[in-house]
């Protein structure tokens, strides 16, 4: 079970900033261990971020993001007390889904 | 979004190259600090930190709140930047990892031996990390004020200046030999002057930290024992006399620094 | 190894020092000082626990103020007569030999192999080659080092001095500095004098890109 992602959510203007810091290895499938064997890639695939459960924003990530990446993205019209749902899958299948209340 | 973001982030850096040619190098590692600086992954390690202050965990089922820090049994604000120093009930001065190795033994029944001998990063050792994270950030911005008066605090300090300057190995390298001075850098890593104050956020007063080069939480127990390694000496105890007596004497020159820990560094 | 027993050893010299009257004097902490070095490591990988018995340089310049110039004297004078200069009378090696040296800051750690040659670590203290902007300042540029001394030819006799000095720092850096921070290459048997040789070609040869314009 990985650990939970850390969702800031700040209104902003006309809507909100929202900053997320996820935990993940994001490992590229390129290195290898000091044996030689090459590690197997471990990385999110797809990142979807909702506001009151409607989707604003969806990424396809690959092996350039680093690990424990740090996200930060604009919602239009969003407001203070509105919902942020913010899920990642990774090749493994495995998934995640945290939310946050916009402050 | 973060790889856009990166990406504009270097091409802003590469832009500005024919300009910083001619300002500092100093610079330019600056920036880069400033762009990586918010969504520091410490706070991943805060979190998870303090779940485990409050979790029943252990062999004795018990939570971690009855744990004097040195400012009161559970009283975690403001007790980091007062450590290393002097607890009545162990008779010996102790930094951050030594007294949570006390009380994860006193209090949740963990062999401290056992963890003191796991590697960084792992098992219990990881959790104890994590638990630094969480009682470093609840003093972030606080100023360093170590206590000095217990004799025993008194004389900690004093042998930690001692072996802040011991010379050993073939290197003939002490902590001094990169710590002594302000304006000295090796490769491109600029090195606090550790012997005073070096400034707000620097120093001792910036770690623990997030390391981005590994992706790691490293705590001061971690950086001490990594100098050591660089300085080609043998390996250092964990929580150490030698490593506590460090603390000590570098917290104590620092007096009044802002921490800034847990910080993000290269 | 239990953390109990030492706390209670610990109990028992703290104890002795508290039975002196008043606090503890430079001397009493000086010996707590060697009780903490000697209780606090522990050898591991090729780095042994001999590594921290001081010989007289580290011990004189373990103060936070170095020695007084006589004694510093006395300690260069020691150490420049143990100075190995080259048997078969050659100084210079080859510069592109050296200029890998100068960039390796592998060897003599516990996590370093034994028997695998150490680097000369150069780069992380000096600058060098204007093509390495990743250098530390903690030794002053080496920068056009051999041109700076008027080093045309090496093996020119009006080379001599400034040669066999160069030598002799990289080898002792003590024996010309009692406290220099630049550690021993020679002498700790950090470097083998071939190494040693490629560096001094780094520095000295005009060829070399320390010394190109």
């Amino acid at each position: 079970m990985s650990d939970p992602m850390r969702i800031r959510a700040q209104a902003q203007g006309g809507g909100a900033v929202v900053r997320v810091l996820m935990s993940h290895e994001m490992e590229t499938g390129q290195r290898k261990d000091a044996a030689g064997k090459t590690i197997p890639a471990w990385h999110i695939t797809e990142v979807s971020a909702a506001l009151n459960g409607k989707t604003v924003l969806t990424a396809q990530w690959g092996t350039a993001i680093a690990k424990n990446p740090f996200t930060e993205f604009v919602v239009k019209g969003a407001k203070a007390g509105d919902k942020i749902t913010v899920s990642w899958v990774d090749n493994r299948g495995d998934k995640r889904s945290d939310e946050a209340v916009i402050a | 979004m973060t790889q856009a973001r990166s990406l504009i982030a270097a091409a802003c850096l590469a832009a500005a190259g024919a300009v910083q040619a001619q300002t500092s190098t100093a610079d330019g590692i600056a920036q880069y600090r400033a762009l990586l600086a918010d969504g520091n992954p410490a706070e991943l390690w805060e979190i998870k930190g303090e779940g485990l202050w409050k979790q029943r965990r252990g062999p004795r089922n018990a939570s971690l709140e009855a744990c004097d820090l040195g400012k009161g049994p559970g009283v975690v604000p403001g007790a980091f930047v007062e450590l290393p120093r002097f607890f009545a009930d162990t008779r010996r001065v102790q930094d951050l990892e030594s007294r949570l190795l006390s009380c994860m033994q006193a209090l949740q029944g963990f062999d401290a031996a056992a963890i003191a001998a796991t590697p960084f990063g792992r098992g219990e050792q990881a959790n104890l990390e994590a638990l630094v994270a969480y009682i470093a950030a609840a003093s972030r911005g606080l100023r360093f004020n170590l206590p000095q008066g217990h004799a025993e605090e008194r004389k900690m300090a004093e042998v930690g200046k001692r072996v802040f300057f011991f010379r050993a190995g073939p290197y003939d390298f002490a902590c001094a030999s990169c710590h002594d001075a302000a304006g000295k850098r090796i490769r491109l890593q600029e090195l606090p002057n550790l012997t005073l104050n070096p400034g707000d956020g620097v120093g001792f007063a910036a770690w623990p930290a997030y390391r981005v080069s590994s992706g790691e939480l490293w705590t001061m127990q971690r950086r001490l024992n990594d100098c050591y390694r660089q300085q080609r000496f043998p390996y250092p105890g964990y929580a150490s006399d030698a490593s506590i007596a460090l603390g000590v004497y570098m917290g104590v020159q620092a007096r009044g620094a802002v921490s800034s820990a847990p910080s993000i560094k290269r | 190894m239990s953390i109990l027993p030492r706390i209670r050893i610990r109990i028992g010299a703290l104890a002795l020092l508290a039975g002196c009257a008043g606090a503890p004097g430079p001397q009493d902490l000086d010996r707590a000082t060697q009780a903490v070095m000697q209780n606090s490591f522990r050898a591991q990988g090729i780095a042994t626990l001999d590594r921290l018995v001081q010989d007289e340089v580290q011990q004189a310049c373990s103060a936070e103020t170095p020695p007084p110039p006589a004694r510093a004297a006395q300690l260069e004078a020691a150490q420049l007569a143990s100075v190995q200069w080259p048997q078969d009378g050659v100084y210079l090696g080859d510069w592109r030999e050296g200029e890998k040296l100068a960039q390796n800051g592998r060897g003599g750690t516990w996590s370093d192999a034994p028997g695998v040659p150490a680097g000369g670590n150069c780069y992380n203290c000096h600058q060098l080659a204007k093509a390495e902007i990743a250098f530390g300042t903690i030794g002053p540029s080496l920068y056009q080092y051999g041109k700076l001394r008027g080093v045309a030819d090496p093996a020119d006799p009006a080379a001599a001095a400034v040669v066999r000095y160069t030598w002799g720092k990289l080898w002792n850096a003590k024996a010309y500095n009692a406290c220099s921070a630049m550690p021993r290459f020679g002498h700790q048997g950090v470097l083998t004098p071939a190494q040693i040789k490629d560096l001094m070609a780094l520095l000295l040869d005009p060829k070399s890109p320390v010394n190109a314009p």
